[in-house]
């Protein structure tokens, strides 16, 4: 439903997206991670025809952006970064302005206004001007207005940047529900919400793709991937990593003391191996006081930040 | 055209929903009246018509105008709520025409409610009411084109201040532009017929003219197209911005 092929943009000797190429289909939540600057909202601002590509193009639902620009914005439901909304105007004008320039009038606007102020939950502030509202309602006005026409495809530009964990969730939930029917593409800096929400992770950086997979290829891209970590008191530590070294399958045990005076240690596996049936064995063999004991899938903000990271470094020294 | 009145109609809600609409209305009739009554000694005139009164719109829409357009593009772009507009499907002259076509609405409101000097001068004699028709009709012409000049340059700027500034430079050009002071720096080194033009684009000349009672189609023309003109400037202006 959404096809970015070669997407390009620079302002001035600046290059903030060099090629991004992507393609996401009806049912896919994709995650557009990112560090800050990477061309994330960039990127969604060519989606939706506010910015034009320096080059490459997209298309929507079929419709090129750049040559058939009002087809492929009926299509979309924009929510862009910081929500923007007119704020001398109420929720409910403000609903009603949209529903008119969509084209829905009479009861079909009714209707639908309706329908998104009890999904958003914008009952209590609908008649307060924008600007009087919190962060976390003007945000939810901002995502009324991007799925009121019900479309196709949602491009949201940190929907949940300044909620709290209730308000989060329900937006959360709320993607959750539409997502199935859609193409919905969110940036974000919270990983955990492309665990929550996302089918597909998708990390740019510096304005090129630098991973793409599903949040559980990412995790599996994690050193803590598989990763074993039990709790024990402090007593003859150095006996039990060495034991837990001669599995088969450790790679490495790593250990941190706690401040309850108990002490962790970390198996790391080989690539691919799986340790926990082996940790769980050898610590119930020797009966050891085992306080806590659990398998990690990964850590995302490790991927993101080996990836990330790394990449800056390497341009850097091409650079010097 | 749907698209174009749900623009218009937001747009001109919103200058009722801020203060900006009461103010600039008291403002706008209050400097009418203390320019017509005091600097134009309207009662010592001993005429019964509306001369001072419309001698004086060239001037303070000068430094009024500007204050209501330089919002029209310039505010969007500071809050984003550009990047919403923009994004909506809208056709670009569509939202274009509707900004403007509400805020020449606006002015059109604030214009109208001069009407007492026009009960006042009625009361006093026995005016010329065609002339007073005329000239209102050429004021209104005037202040739209002001207007889209402003927008125009809004469009171009997300600081207000400067494009109230530039706006008042511009409008003051356009205004003043039969007067010799602009005139002399073309006839030093200009063919006659480029000051002769430089000196057409004068509002003082065109509006002036209406306001003789006679509404000739070319003064008409000539504010209508400069209105097309800068608009169709604005279009390309907001365009242009997308390309970074």
């Amino acid at each position: 439903m959404i096809e970015i092929e070669g997407l390009t943009k620079s302002f001035g000797p600046i290059v903030a997206v060099a090629g991004i190429d992507l393609t996401v289909a009806r049912g896919e939540v994709l995650g557009f991670l990112g560090p800050n600057g990477a061309g994330k909202s960039t990127t969604m601002k060519m989606v939706t025809g506010f910015l034009a590509p320096t080059s490459g193009r997209v298309r929507v639902c079929g419709f090129d952006v750049e040559n058939q620009p009002l087809a492929a914005q009926r299509r979309i439901g924009y929510l862009p970064e910081g929500a923007p909304a007119y704020g001398d105007m109420t929720p409910r004008q403000f609903l009603a302005f949209i529903a008119d320039v969509r084209g829905f009038s009479g009861d079909e606007a009714g209707k639908r206004i309706a329908e998104v102020v009890e999904k958003t939950e914008l009952d209590p502030v609908l008649d307060q001007p924008i600007d009087t509202l919190s962060k976390g309602f003007k945000r939810r006005v901002g995502l009324a207005q991007a799925v009121l026409h019900d479309p196709p495809v949602l491009i949201m530009d940190e929907p949940t940047d300044g909620l709290d964990p209730n308000q989060k969730h329900s937006v959360r939930e709320l993607l959750r529900a539409m997502a199935p029917r859609k193409a919905i593409i969110v940036s974000t800096h919270l990983l955990e919400e492309v665990e929550a929400i996302c089918t597909r992770a998708v990390i740019i950086d510096r304005g090129r793709i630098v991973a793409d997979g599903t949040p559980a290829q990412l995790l599996a891209r994690s050193r803590h991937h598989n990763a074993v970590t039990l709790t024990l008191p402090t007593q003859n530590t150095e006996a039990v990593k060495a034991k837990l070294k001669s599995l088969s399958g450790v790679a490495t045990v790593e250990q941190t003391e706690r401040s309850d005076g108990t002490i962790e240690l970390t198996c790391f596996p080989r690539s691919g191996a799986l340790l926990i049936d082996n940790v769980i064995g050898v610590a119930s063999a020797e009966k050891w006081d085992v306080k806590e004991l659990y398998a990690e899938p990964g850590r995302l903000d490790e991927v993101f930040r080996a990836i990330t990271t790394h990449d800056a470094k390497r341009a850097r020294e091409v650079r010097t | 055209m749907r698209e174009l009145v749900a623009v218009f109609k937001r747009e001109f809600a919103a200058y009722f929903a801020t203060p900006l609409a009461y103010v600039f209305i008291v403002i706008f009739l209050f400097a009418m009246g203390a320019f017509t009554f005091y600097i134009g000694h309207f009662f010592d005139n001993d005429s019964a018509d509306l001369q001072v009164f419309f001698g004086f719109h060239p001037w303070l829409y000068l430094f009024l105008v500007p204050a209501i357009s330089m919002r029209l593009w310039a505010e969007e772009r500071r809050s984003g709520t550009i990047e919403l507009l923009l994004t909506l499907p809208i056709p670009l002259a569509a939202t274009v025409a509707g900004k403007y076509l509400a805020a020449w609405a606006f002015t059109g409101v604030a214009l109208l409610l001069t009407f007492p000097i026009w009960i006042t001068v009625n009361y006093l004699g026995h005016p010329d009411n065609g002339v007073i028709l005329a000239s209102y009709v050429g004021s209104f012409l005037m202040a739209g084109a002001y207007l889209a000049i402003g927008a125009c340059i809004s469009a171009s700027t997300k600081n207000q201040v400067i494009a109230f500034v530039v706006s008042v430079v511009v409008c003051f050009l356009f205004t003043v532009s039969g007067a010799p002071l602009v005139l002399d720096f073309f006839r030093a080194w200009a063919p006659l017929t480029l000051v002769n033009a430089v000196s057409s684009f004068s509002f003082l000349t065109h509006f002036t003219a209406i306001s003789t009672g006679v509404i000739d189609l070319r003064d008409l023309i000539f504010f209508l197209s400069l209105i097309a003109l800068f608009l169709a400037a604005n279009i390309v202006v907001v365009d242009l911005k997308k390309t970074g």
